[in-house]
């Protein structure tokens, strides 16, 4: 019976730190606003584009695939964060971010292929890779700090899959700010770059991020 | 830790001891989380779930209490029972979280008792052996308070609890999985504690129960309703009182006399060398 007794000391306890609380919102409107994050940062980076190049660059199909891609890629990894990080709520919403996901790697790949057919494209050069990678890093680090705060008032059952899909949602929306920003067309080794900063922001969100999430373990 | 204060009180006396001898399967080891044994000064024996209450009857016997009556009745608050359709069950918990998340406190001490036994048994279907399932009980009611805002009240809640529990009882078994155990040096290997229940200790949990009934039995049709239905199924005194037609008095007055009863019926077992 000191087992019975325990639990009702434990109950009561937990009723004496009962406080109200307000249910989360939904996880798509919870991803909408880190989505209003990332078009607030995204305006604060605004007077350093190149519109001109922009638009020249977003009239050319496989670049604007890649882009619309991405954006949509940052938004249902976002959602599917949010949704892991509730209790009950089925681990195959991870699958969601997938098809977008695919449209932006494709979408990128086309364009590495367009400038290896076309002759005379411009290449970016060691330092606008580095360019490329420290924008890339330098988006992600507050967005990845935004979504683990907003994740960690959840319960994420599953705190690595949840971090990794977070990863996937910043890695995606710094590389939709990026597109703005981006000097030249995407080839081979500008691509390998971007893979390699986006998994690298992957891998540390779900390193990190997992242990930052995974509060209920006593 | 995240939650200080929060102490789960020790257990003392006569009566706790009186359990024990009585039950004959308990450890020593502390049966609350981790994060509770280091806020408080604790020393809960752990004790098997195979512990039948009729073992708890004969124990409370012995050490002359009176049975514990269930406290619920007089919150006010309707039960949330296991009782009737899983719909039911469903909506009666998910209507008391709803409460609960608004700071109703009798809401959520119904709540959380109503989650034992669902806790209890989402634990045991992942795998969890019968001394553990009560470390998962207490790890995932304390999940279930950390995370109680991310209950959706549009949502059923028996999903999002089973979810956590069985969360929390892979995360327990992980963790026992990982607890180093030497398997190499024979000494220490032999010495390992083994959770389970000793060899003849089913045997004799079978006598003894046997005996208890055969005492409970023999008692007087009042003292053995009473005992019956306020100690083994442990109801309210009210709805002793509406099942048999005895007023709350009444049924008092058999349940000392039956207890007393039992206390001597056993006593005269055990100075007969049964016990």
């Amino acid at each position: 019976m000191s087992d019975a007794v325990s639990n009702d000391a434990l109950v009561e306890g937990l009723v004496a730190r009962l406080t109200p609380v307000r249910p989360l919102p939904s996880p798509a409107l919870r991803g909408l606003v880190w989505c209003a994050a990332v078009l607030g940062i995204g305006l604060l980076a605004l007077p350093f584009a190149d519109l001109a190049g922009l638009r020249a660059r977003m009239a050319v199909t496989d670049l604007r695939l890649a882009a619309i891609g991405s954006a949509l890629t940052a938004w249902t990894a976002a959602v599917a964060a949010f949704v892991t990080s509730v209790p009950g709520r089925s681990s195959r919403w991870a699958l969601l971010p997938l098809a977008p996901a695919a449209l932006w790697v494709g979408a990128s790949g086309l364009g590495c292929l367009r400038t290896w057919l076309v002759p005379g494209t411009t290449l970016a050069d060691g330092a606008d890779m580095r360019g490329c990678a420290a924008i890339l890093i330098g988006f992600s680090l507050p967005l990845s700090v935004a979504l683990v705060a907003m994740l960690r008032r959840a319960c994420p059952l599953r705190p690595t899959l949840t971090a990794a899909l977070g990863g996937l949602a910043v890695a995606a929306a710094a590389a939709t700010l990026l597109v703005p920003v981006h000097p030249h067309d995407a080839t081979g080794t500008d691509l390998a770059i971007h893979a390699v900063v986006v998994a690298a922001v992957i891998a540390l969100n779900a390193l990190a991020g997992g242990r930052l999430l995974d509060r209920g373990r006593p | 830790m995240r939650r200080p204060g929060l102490t789960v009180p020790a257990r003392s006396g006569a009566g706790a001891g009186a359990d024990r001898a009585a039950i004959g399967s308990c450890s020593t080891l502390p049966m609350v989380p981790p994060c509770l044994r280091r806020t408080g000064n604790l020393s809960v024996a752990r004790c098997s779930r195979r512990v039948l209450t009729a073992n708890f009857v004969a124990a409370r016997a012995r050490a002359g209490h009176a049975a514990r009556l269930p406290r619920r009745a007089a919150t006010g608050y309707p039960e949330v029972r296991a009782g009737g359709t899983p719909m039911d069950l469903e909506a009666r918990l998910s209507s008391a979280m709803t409460a609960a998340q608004g700071g109703d406190a009798t809401a959520y001490r119904a709540l959380l008792r109503a989650c034992v036994p669902v806790i209890a048994a989402a634990a045991r279907a992942q795998g969890v052996r019968g001394d553990a399932v009560d470390d998962v009980v207490q790890e995932t009611l304390l999940t279930v308070h950390r995370a109680r805002a991310t209950y959706d009240p549009d949502r059923p809640f028996l999903p999002w609890l089973r979810a956590i529990a069985q969360r929390r009882a892979i995360d327990l078994m992980r963790r026992a999985g990982r607890r180093p155990q030497e398997v190499h040096d024979p000494l220490a290997y032999e010495a390992e504690i083994d959770a389970g229940p000793g060899p003849g200790e089913g045997m004799e949990r079978r006598q003894r129960e046997a005996r208890l009934a055969r005492a409970v039995a023999a008692l007087p049709e009042g003292q053995r309703q009473a005992v019956e239905l306020l100690s083994l199924r442990e109801q309210s005194l009210e709805e002793a009182a509406a099942a048999t037609g005895r007023s709350k008095g009444a049924l008092k007055v058999n349940l000392h006399r039956a207890l007393k009863a039992l206390r001597a019926a056993l006593r005269g077992d055990r100075e007969e060398g049964h016990v």
